[in-house]
């Protein structure tokens, strides 16, 4: 019967932890969520000396309040759960406000390893740290670690297997003033008393009483003594109780670390160096656009080979595909349907896995938080926060990671209004239809036409944000407090793991989702509508009038006529509604040219349709309802139905309205022609 | 609002050289006295580090002039104007 251990791995933001949980799970990792909650929750395996260690990695959190999700999902798990070990990943360039969560840690009579990363950083710097006499201090085990060069990890590993067979655990190492502590015991006894109370440590929820601390106070009212426990709360001066206990922790914690460190910060960090240019005054913001411009380039400038590759790649697989299968109506299901559609997407797949790696370089490096600093002016004005500005700008690739990145923000309103608006933000699988319109109608001005179509896109987003925040979603603005890491190289090995974990989310769409809409755009366009006597999936009638999607479409023709838009055009979008993607392979099929999309323009440019109602096409495919996944994503980090169906109403509504405009006065005032 | 400082910052409540932290000017030191603020806020903000007694030095505004960053205790913390105005600060030196 092998031993198992269960070890939660907490630490703050920014500390490695993702590093150290990596080095130490390697691949044995599996990505959930956090039981009733959106939020992501990893976990893996690792064998060691024939002890089967399960590591749970914790949201990164400062503290353990109540009032963070994250923070309440990490404590609600060391309570309810009872890991064996609880390892504290420590960044050992930041000590002293690490330990304060170490505090937290210990009240909760965990059983704590501490693992003190990016030691060579340390070093780097000429400082020092002396383990020995911090072990000491701390009555805990501290290993030193590198997370990212993966050292430190076996004698981490072999510390946590000693520490699980320990019997005793200090609680106390961390103490008060006289006063503090004859409240805490006070409060204590009662508790002691009370059955009800049982699971949690006695002297931590004590200290949270006295802290103030909403959801413990909520829980402590449930009791019949909760009555004497206030009034001991009361008389201890509550108000300043709570920044009187947060001094003494810091001043215990620079207590030990005048014993433990040598730190040499009179010199200027590289960091700070690098920040005078970055954040300049003057230099910041034209930094921070080309920047942004730069990321964009290269995504587009080395996607576009392997991108022709992958049209290639799928056009002849199509072709062998369609020859080699004498079944017409096969051929056409694969040919035309399967293999197209899934070319359809991953034909993307560079660009967005490059745009990811950007996105991960720029977190990882620590210009990320530069970044929400830099625009968290410009951002709150529309009722929106600088760390919405991450994951609006993922949206470029796609919007689905992008919202799941909306976990960052702590703020639940805020993070509600950013779901909703971010996939006004123009994704990747909406460029083929502008590729294929700005191409044909405005040729040598598609370039700009397009990226008129990207700002509106976030004019849209951010105008969308006030108006929510003004009405529906009102209330008060969330702080920003938010950490300026230092600078670190990134680890190319960390970014692509990054990179890959949100390109496996985009490629999962398109195994899964697009699959079964594009069979089932095939299906519809192959079905024969209800009398009429041709075949299934013959040439008569796939894609045309004469199949169920012929039916459907005429029956919404006239929602889509003041739009300048035929039935053809509607169904195209009804399977935009899949994926944005196949928007332009439906339109193939319905107007008979299958995949050829030079064919396509050709007849489009011939008079299927105006200049105007391309514009307006565009401007609709930009707006309305985001994917299928996207909206299945919305579901999933809301929690309910209501926010995706509102979005979906207000975003095609919204759609339906600008093209109405754009149609209607632009062929009133006779533009486009 | 509950907490929070009212508009006049001259008001005879403040010593000479106690101010709010949003009115202190890059490149200054000062030391934090006390924070005020709703209970969230309050609660983050001490949980980073800015208690009574502690330091803090000014660093910068952002090139819009709002957030503005500090360092403290050995790190650069963020903060808006808004939040900075909570917290009442004793200039050093």
């Amino acid at each position: 019967m092998t031993e198992k251990i269960t070890v939660a791995l907490t630490g703050n933001p920014n500390v490695g932890k993702t590093s150290v949980f990596n080095a130490i799970t390697g691949s044995k990792q599996h990505v959930g969520n956090w039981p009733g909650v959106t939020v992501e929750r990893k976990m893996g395996k690792r064998m060691h000396n024939g002890v089967e260690m399960q590591i749970v990695d914790l949201p990164g959190t400062y503290s353990l309040t109540a009032y963070s999700l994250d923070e309440i999902i990490a404590r609600d798990f060391i309570i309810e759960e009872k890991p064996d070990i609880v390892v504290q990943v420590i960044d050992a360039t930041n000590l002293e406000r690490n330990l304060y969560l170490t505090t937290q840690l210990m009240e909760l009579g965990v059983k704590l390893v501490i693992a003190l990363n990016m030691t060579d950083l340390v070093l780097a710097k000429g400082d020092s740290i002396d383990i020995v006499t911090m072990q000491e201090f701390l009555e805990v085990p501290v290993v030193s670690t590198i997370g990212s060069k993966g050292d430190g990890i076996e004698d981490l590993m072999d510390v946590i297997k000693k520490e699980h067979h320990k019997t005793r655990i200090n609680e106390t190492v961390f103490t008060y003033d006289k006063k503090i502590e004859d409240k805490a015991e006070e409060i204590g006894q009662i508790l002691d008393n009370e059955p009800g109370f049982s699971q949690y440590p006695t002297r931590w929820f004590s200290m949270k009483l006295l802290e103030g601390d909403e959801n413990i106070i909520k829980k402590a009212k449930e009791s019949d003594s909760y009555p004497r426990i206030e009034n001991i709360i009361i008389d201890a001066d509550a108000e300043n109780l709570e920044s009187e206990i947060a001094d003494q922790r810091y001043r215990t914690i620079k207590t030990m670390l005048g014993q433990v460190c040598d730190i040499n910060s009179v010199h200027l960090s590289g960091t700070d160096m690098v920040d005078r240019v970055l954040t300049n005054k003057l230099l910041g913001i034209p930094i921070f656009l080309s920047l942004m411009w730069a990321a964009f380039e290269i995504t587009f400038t080395f996607a576009t080979p392997f991108m022709n590759l992958i049209e290639i790649f799928f056009g002849w697989l199509a072709q062998t595909t369609v020859n080699a299968i004498s079944i017409p109506w096969l051929a056409s299901l694969l040919g035309d349907g399967i293999i197209a559609g899934v070319g359809a997407v991953l034909i993307f797949l560079p660009n967005i896995l490059l745009l990811f790696l950007m996105i991960s370089l720029m977190e990882d490096s620590g210009y990320m938080a530069r970044a929400a600093f830099i625009m968290d002016k410009v951002m709150s004005k529309f009722g929106l926060h600088g760390k919405s500005f991450i994951p609006l700008v993922m949206g470029f690739g796609c919007n689905v990671p992008a919202i799941m990145a909306t976990r960052t923000i702590e703020d639940s309103r805020n993070r509600l209004v950013t779901i909703l608006v971010a996939p006004f933000i123009s994704c990747g699988a909406r460029l083929p239809v502008y590729v294929l319109l700005a191409g044909t109608f405005f040729g040598k001005d598609a370039g700009l036409v397009i990226f008129a179509l990207y700002a509106l896109g976030i004019l849209v987003a951010v105008l969308s944000a006030t108006l929510l925040r003004n009405t529906v979603l009102k209330g008060e603005d969330t702080p920003f407090i938010m950490e300026l890491p230092s600078y670190k190289i990134p680890t190319l090995k960390g970014s692509l793991i990054h990179m890959w974990e949100r390109g496996k989310i985009y490629l999962k769409k398109a195994g899964g989702i697009i699959l079964i809409g594009v069979v089932a755009v095939w299906l519809l366009a192959s079905i024969p509508a209800p009398g009429n006597s041709a075949t299934f999936a013959s040439e008569e009638v796939y894609g045309t009038a004469g199949s169920l999607i012929g039916v459907i479409g005429h029956i919404l023709q006239p929602l889509v006529e003041p739009l300048g838009f035929d039935w053809k055009i509607a169904v195209a979008l009804i399977f935009g509604v899949v994926a944005k993607e196949i928007v332009v392979g439906s339109m193939g099929v319905l107007y008979g040219v299958g995949e050829n999309e030079e064919s396509l323009s050709a007849i489009l440019a011939a008079g299927a349709m105006t200049p105007l109602a391309g514009l307006g096409l565009m401007v609709f495919t930009l707006l309305y309802v985001p994917c299928f996944a996207c909206i299945a994503v919305i579901k999933r980090e809301t929690g309910s139905w209501k926010w995706a169906m509102f979005q979906l109403v207000y975003s095609t509504s919204l759609a339906w309205i600008f093209a109405f405009v754009i149609y209607q006065v632009g062929s009133r005032t006779g533009l486009l022609a | 609002m509950l907490g929070l400082p009212t508009k006049n910052k001259h008001t005879k409540d403040y010593k000479m050289n106690e101010k709010t932290l949003d009115l202190i000017e890059p490149d200054t030191s000062v030391r934090v006295l006390k924070v005020n603020g709703l209970k969230s806020s309050k609660r983050r903000i001490l949980d980073m580090g800015l208690t009574p007694g502690t330091r803090v030095d000014v660093i910068r505004r952002a090139p819009l002039g709002d957030p503005v960053e500090f360092k403290l205790k050995g790190y650069n913390l963020s903060l808006r104007r808004k939040e900075a105005e909570t917290i009442l600060v004793e200039i050093v030196e």
